[in-house]
């Protein structure tokens, strides 16, 4: 879908979508339907949405171990992603993957790389196959700001300006990675501030609204197809839910909490929908009904769907080999 | 003598040696007062202070690098990698540096550094948080490989480790983690080098490490039923590899299977096998078996995970073909 033709709307609808299925992921995982551990997304909305809105379908995302909001965003269906988080033969990997690795070829979207940092290079490497292919395609990589510190960044960015790769760099700062707070870790206020020594664009957004991260991410996109290098956008937002399964949140304070619960991405959308009267309660409503009846068909087919057979274990370990 | 965890073993190693020396300290991602990802520091620093437990950016070539430089200069830095998943990244560190740099120095420099993180398949973690690479690393000069298996093992061992003026890479198995054992009230420490016969028995050896001993032990248990006496060798340190009672054993009982959750090629079982057709090979009735995880990257079905990973009745089975050999 192209960003600039979705309405607030539609965007909300999309960071709805994100919200109900990672609430309804961690109920299924407190019920011990669901394997491994889970990373959820929510507070963090818009920045997948956002940017994603923007991007074609042809266009390629690369994700970390928190990859069910980018995934649905970049238009994973919910199913073949609640599939792939039971592990079921009809997930989006086949089981093989898990909640850590979501993924889909078919929306752009490579299995999610859960080695912090570790998809920086890869997405300038897709991006270089744009270049060399002149298909006006452009690859972004989500990343922490915990992965910021990983060199495997570092040498990406530098790589993906000296050669102005078609690569948008989001960098979604949620002040912690896992339970270290920001402040520990940088001796700068923003993420986006190294941008200048790369010789790039740096550009700071509030990654709780998710048109001003559409807008940023259209600059970006505009940018990287016309051949001039990369951006880095770094989308200010926060979790509102711990850091994985049983997260005591001891690190931050309540405080803290309570200033971003305020700042929901979904309630500064709805609010925002209806000032401008494009959406009235009952709209907002249908809505929700819309994408609650997605997530109950996500479920019952994630829930009815078979296991891998045991004979698949070493499928696909190399090209064309079907053992 | 008193009851711990596996987990336990591991943190009162590093606090009894933290109090010994104060050039220990410990590098790591969420380990201060977080406590570790698996609670494998969780107190200590309220003991040591953040001073002695760094709490590191997510830099792990970075911190692995800090601590090479610290170790070669006088401190005897322990670092926390969490999953060994993640060492991959920081391998040449490893490799290239901690490992050579006393042998390329003539013996000037030493890099008496501890690192350690879990390893393990199971619950479904997949692709980028089930690693098993001890084989790896032990196949390079200059590291030396601890595998525990219990936590008398994981706590004696690590203290030794944290001692030795050499690195030493701790590869601890998350499924057994909380797995109970009895350990002295007083201090005691185990040499590197000392295989554990976890069991004895006289028909076959079965060769296993870390959450694999538990594996064969059990078998042994059902093969017993069966009577089949199984002999359960648990080797602890893979380098230095103790060969002598390794072959000790295979000679009593002229049958061996390796048990190991590793991948097979280029493994410890391999490893084995060349050992006892070296120096045991008169003593053989049947031809040495080996039982890996298959050889693919672990899945996050816990139907796949269970087709891959050896089980005990994966070994049984293994056994009872040996015996009929
Ligand atoms: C190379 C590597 N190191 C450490 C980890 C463990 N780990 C998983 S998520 C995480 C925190 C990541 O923080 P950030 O990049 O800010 O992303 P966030 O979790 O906030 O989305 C860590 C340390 C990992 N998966 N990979
Ligand atoms: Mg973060």
């Amino acid at each position: 879908m192209s960003g600039q033709a979705q309405s607030l709307l539609d965007l909300y609808r999309t960071m709805l979508t994100i919200r109900r299925f990672e609430e309804r992921a961690n109920a299924l995982y407190m019920e011990g339907k669901i394997p491994s551990t889970l990373h959820l997304y929510i507070g963090q909305e818009a920045v997948a949405t956002g940017v994603c809105a923007v991007l074609k379908r042809t266009d390629y995302v690369l994700s970390t171990h928190r990859p069910h909001g980018h995934a649905i965003a970049k238009g994973v269906a919910p199913r073949d992603i609640m599939a792939e988080l039971y592990a079921k033969v009809t997930g989006c990997c086949k089981g093989k993957g898990g909640s850590m690795h979501a993924g889909d070829i078919r929306v752009g979207m490579p299995p999610a790389v859960a080695i912090v940092g570790g998809n920086a290079p890869i997405a300038a490497g897709m991006a270089l196959a744009c270049k060399f292919q002149k298909n006006g395609g452009v690859a972004v990589s989500f990343f922490g700001d915990g992965a910021a510190n990983e060199g495997a960044v570092h040498e990406a960015l530098n790589m993906a300006a000296i050669w102005s790769l078609p690569v948008v760099y989001v960098c979604e700062n949620n002040l912690y990675g896992a339970s270290t707070s920001f402040s520990t870790v940088f001796n700068i206020a923003n993420v986006a501030d190294r941008a200048p020594a790369y010789g790039i664009p740096g550009v700071i957004v509030d990654g709780n609204d998710v048109e001003a991260v559409r807008e940023v991410a259209i600059e970006a996109c505009a940018r990287a197809r016309a051949g001039a290098g990369p951006t880095l956008i770094e989308a200010k937002t926060y979790r509102l839910c711990g850091h994985s399964r049983s997260d005591p949140l001891t690190y931050r304070s309540k405080e803290e909490e309570a200033v971003w619960r305020a700042r929901d991405p979904l309630v500064i959308a709805a609010q925002r929908l209806k000032e401008r009267g494009e959406a009235s309660d009952a709209d907002l409503a249908r809505v929700e009904a819309e994408v609650k009846a997605v997530i109950d068909e996500a479920v019952a087919f994630a829930e009815t769907s078979p296991d891998p057979l045991a004979t698949d274990a070493l499928k696909h370990l190399f090209v064309g080999e079907s053992a | 003598m008193r009851e711990i965890r596996l987990i336990d073993g591991i943190r009162e190693a590093m606090q009894e040696e933290m109090r010994r020396d104060p050039n220990v300290y410990v590098y790591g991602e969420g380990i201060g007062p977080r406590g570790g990802n698996f609670n494998e520091t969780l107190g200590m620093a309220d003991e040591f202070g953040v001073r002695r437990l760094i709490d590191t950016p997510i830099s792990e070539l970075g911190f692995t690098g800090m601590a090479i430089g610290a170790a070669l200069t006088g401190l005897r830095p322990i670092v926390d990698i969490m999953f060994w998943d993640f060492a991959y990244e920081v391998a040449g560190q490893l490799i290239n540096q901690a490992a050579r740099i006393h042998y390329m120095s003539n013996g000037q420099f030493s890099v008496p550094l501890v690192f350690r993180g879990v390893v393990g398949i199971g619950g479904g973690a997949a692709g980028h948080h089930s690693a098993v690479p001890y084989p790896m690393y032990a196949h390079f000069p200059g590291l030396k490989v601890v595998v525990p298996a219990t936590p008398y093992d994981a706590k004696g061992l690590l203290k030794t480790a944290i001692r030795d003026n050499d690195p030493v890479l701790v590869f601890e198995h998350r499924g057994i983690y909380s797995l109970k054992g009895m350990v002295p009230d007083e201090e005691y420490t185990i040499p590197l080098g000392v295989a554990a016969v976890q069991r004895e028995g006289s028909d076959v050896t079965i060769v296993a490490l870390a959450r694999m001993v538990q594996v064969a032990l059990q078998a042994a248990d059902a093969l017993a039923r069966e009577g089949v006496s199984v002999e359960v060798v648990d080797p602890r340190t893979l380098a230095p590899l103790d060969k002598e009672t390794i072959l000790a054993s295979i000679r009593k009982t002229s049958r061996v299977l390796v048990v190991d959750e590793a991948y097979a090629p280029y493994g410890v079982g391999g490893e084995i096998a060349a050992l006892a057709a070296d120096e045991a090979f008169y003593y053989l009735d049947a031809p040495i078996k080996r039982l890996n995880t298959l050889s693919a990257p672990a899945p996050a079905s816990a139907v796949l995970e269970a087709e891959m990973v050896p089980t005990v009745d994966k070994v049984v089975v293994a056994v009872r073909e040996l015996m009929n050999q």
